[in-house]
């Protein structure tokens, strides 16, 4: 439990903004402030992959989509139709079908939402162990080629699919009910509640990154990033390493593209856009490649603005800008030009000493 | 039966003949050096041993189980280690970690049980940080332990290289010119060193240009020229080989 603490301020910040909101009369906030903490649940996933394994995916916004996309599609299109299909019965015995009225009122089947999901991330993870697979056995930047067009080739899909709604996108998606009389939706009512859902997962998503990273595959994936030749001479299987933390990684990607877009009721092509998937990119190298926090930190100050609209229509443009940026001026993230990274190694190497056994003077 | 046995090893380059049918074994117990001028083909040879290269021909068995053309991680499961002529550490990681990844085929905490920080896992890695610090202190190099790996003088960067390739406790050590860049003292050093790792059960194999070093440890010497085999022998006779000699003048 003391290896948590280091989560504590987290919680309060978290707890206080609430709070703060709740005050001031700003309760608004919390929706992008809810966002945000999704894309950033995405982003420090990305964060594992690019920082610590040395690999950049430029496909991420393509994972985000078929969480989003599949979980909307199966939660709405309706299977009424198919109802004495063999496997619509199959589906109903499996008890995970959903019935209800569409606005017009009538029937509507789909899948509940939390077989859709299951689904959605699933396949998220299929896929991208089908694309790791071939291009993770080479050494090199292969990911960013592969990724790239994937990502173009999903939001082609997404563009041109009726089935998923075109240049419209699917809307009308249904909440997603968890335990504890638990929903993710945006409706005003539970608007505090699903501020708490988001955060909780991102800080829960944290918490796995960290753990992962602070050991013996963490320290594998590292190694990789350092020398792939020592680290395979060491006994480290690189290319199984390197796809387990592509998968892991779209996984998150999937899950947030998931709650997002049933906490927004929808989800539109511009989500899978290449463009997105630059943006999660940027904002990975601002905060420092492989800084956990610094993704944290970046990914929500950065989504937070930019779901307020501060960048204007200048959106994507700023992100492209600080992706340069940071290349010329900081290549260890912005936190590193304030100096703060000074500050959390001093803590992390008196972290260390307290964890170092008896043994040692 | 030999621990390592190569035979008619090859290895082409386009049209450069790397190694050419080159054969020897190493017996158990035993310190071997692979000598021969620049170029010889020694590095491929580790490389082709090692797995980071495919053999073009010939055969690399170890212990009598044939490894050949195996990916390197699993040549290294298998029990051989090695460190690397122009030293391969991890850079932005400290010694102590470097060390520990040492450890990665002698501890088996994966993916999931990882994320989850399991009690066994947090045990297990209790028990990597104490094995890697016994090979730091075996080496002498304990204080360095928190220090960034890549930011050490040469020397010690040699020695963290050695203890990371020995906290795999391998069966076999090859060592890429381990005295390459070091003063004579540290040289000397180098060689107790390895006649100490020879009383820990390792088998070594070493590729290594002094010539005093070699002649003073090794149990018997591989002399390779162009990619062939000239000689191999024990110490004494390698010396006053005239093939040998010619080479090396010749050079
Ligand atoms: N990956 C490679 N591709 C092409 N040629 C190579 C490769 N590796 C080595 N060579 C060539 O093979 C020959 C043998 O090289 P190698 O590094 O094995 O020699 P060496 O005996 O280790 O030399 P040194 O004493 O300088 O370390 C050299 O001519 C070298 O240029
Ligand atoms: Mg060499």
């Amino acid at each position: 439990m003391r290896r948590l603490l280091f989560l504590l301020p987290l919680v309060i910040l978290v707890v206080g903004v609430q709070v703060l909101t709740d005050w001031t009369d700003t309760r608004y906030y919390l929706t992008q402030l809810t966002m945000a903490a999704y894309y950033s649940l995405l982003i420090i996933g990305l964060c594992a992959l690019m920082g610590y394994t040395g690999q950049i995916s430029l496909g991420h916004a393509g994972f985000f989509a078929i969480g989003g996309y599949l979980s909307a599609a199966l939660t709405t299109r309706n299977l009424a139709f198919f109802q004495d299909q063999a496997f619509f019965r199959l589906l109903e015995g499996a008890g995970i079908l959903a019935t209800g009225q569409d606005i017009y009122g009538a029937e509507l089947v789909v899948v509940a939402p939390w077989a859709a999901c299951l689904v959605a991330i699933i396949a998220a993870a299929l896929i991208a162990w089908l694309l790791g697979i071939p291009v993770l056995k080479l050494k090199g930047h292969y990911l960013a080629m592969a990724t790239l067009g994937f990502g173009i080739i999903i939001y082609r899909i997404a563009l041109a699919s009726e089935y998923f709604g075109e240049a419209d996108g699917i809307s009308e998606v249904p909440p997603f009910l968890l335990p504890f009389g638990l929903e993710v939706s945006g409706s005003f009512a539970v608007r505090e509640a699903n501020y708490y859902i988001a955060w909780g997962l991102l800080i829960m998503g944290l918490i796995l990154l960290r753990n992962l990273i602070d050991s013996r595959v963490g320290r594998a994936l590292r190694s990789i990033h350092g020398s792939e030749d020592a680290a395979g001479a060491m006994g480290v299987d690189t290319a199984r390493c390197k796809l387990q933390v592509f998968v892991l990684s779209a996984v998150f990607a999937a899950v947030a593209g998931v709650f997002l877009t049933h906490y927004n009721g929808g989800i539109g092509p511009s989500e899978a856009g290449v463009m997105k998937s630059v943006r999660y990119v940027a904002i990975v190298a601002v905060g420092g490649m492989a800084h956990l926090w610094g993704a944290l930190v970046m990914g929500v100050v950065l989504n937070f603005l930019s779901l307020r609209g501060v960048f204007g229509s200048y959106d994507d443009a700023v992100f492209g800008l600080i992706l340069i940026g940071i290349m010329l001026f900081a290549p260890n993230g912005v936190l590193s030009l304030l100096n703060f990274s000074g500050v959390l190694d001093f803590f992390r190497r008196r972290r260390r000493r307290v964890k170092e056994p008896g043994g040692l003077r | 039966m030999a621990l390592l046995a190569v035979s008619n090893l090859g290895k082409q380059f386009g049209g450069l003949q790397a190694v050419s049918e080159v054969s020897f074994s190493v017996e158990r117990g035993m310190i071997k050096a692979v000598i021969g001028p620049n170029g010889a083909g020694k590095t491929t040879l580790f490389n082709l041993i090692t797995g980071s290269l495919t053999p073009s021909s010939g055969s690399v068995l170890l212990d009598g189980r044939d490894i050949t053309g195996h990916r390197p991680h699993q040549i290294a499961s298998f029990g051989i280690a090695r460190t690397f002529q122009n030293i391969k550490l991890f850079p932005g990681m400290t010694v102590l970690e470097n060390v520990m990844i040492g450890r990665h085929i002698r501890s088996s905490g994966g993916f999931i049980a990882s994320m989850l920080h399991l009690p066994w896992v947090l045990a297990e890695e209790q028990r990597i940080r104490q094995a890697a610090l016994e090979r730091l202190e075996m080496l002498g190099i304990a204080e360095l332990a928190e220090l960034e790996a890549t930011s050490l003088a040469f020397g010690q960067q040699r020695a963290v290289e050695l203890a990371r390739a020995l906290a795999m406790e391998p069966d076999l050590l090859l060592l890429d010119e381990p005295a390459a860049g070091l003063n004579i003292y540290e040289t000397a050093e180098v060689g107790r060193l390895i006649s100490s790792i020879r009383q820990l059960g390792i088998t070594v194999l070493l590729v290594e240009h002094d010539m005093s070093l070699v002649m003073d440890i090794s149990d018997e010497i591989v002399v390779l020229s162009f990619g062939r085999k000239i000689a191999e022998d024990v110490p004494e006779a390698i010396q006053s080989n005239e093939e040998v000699i010619k080479v090396y003048l010749g050079e």
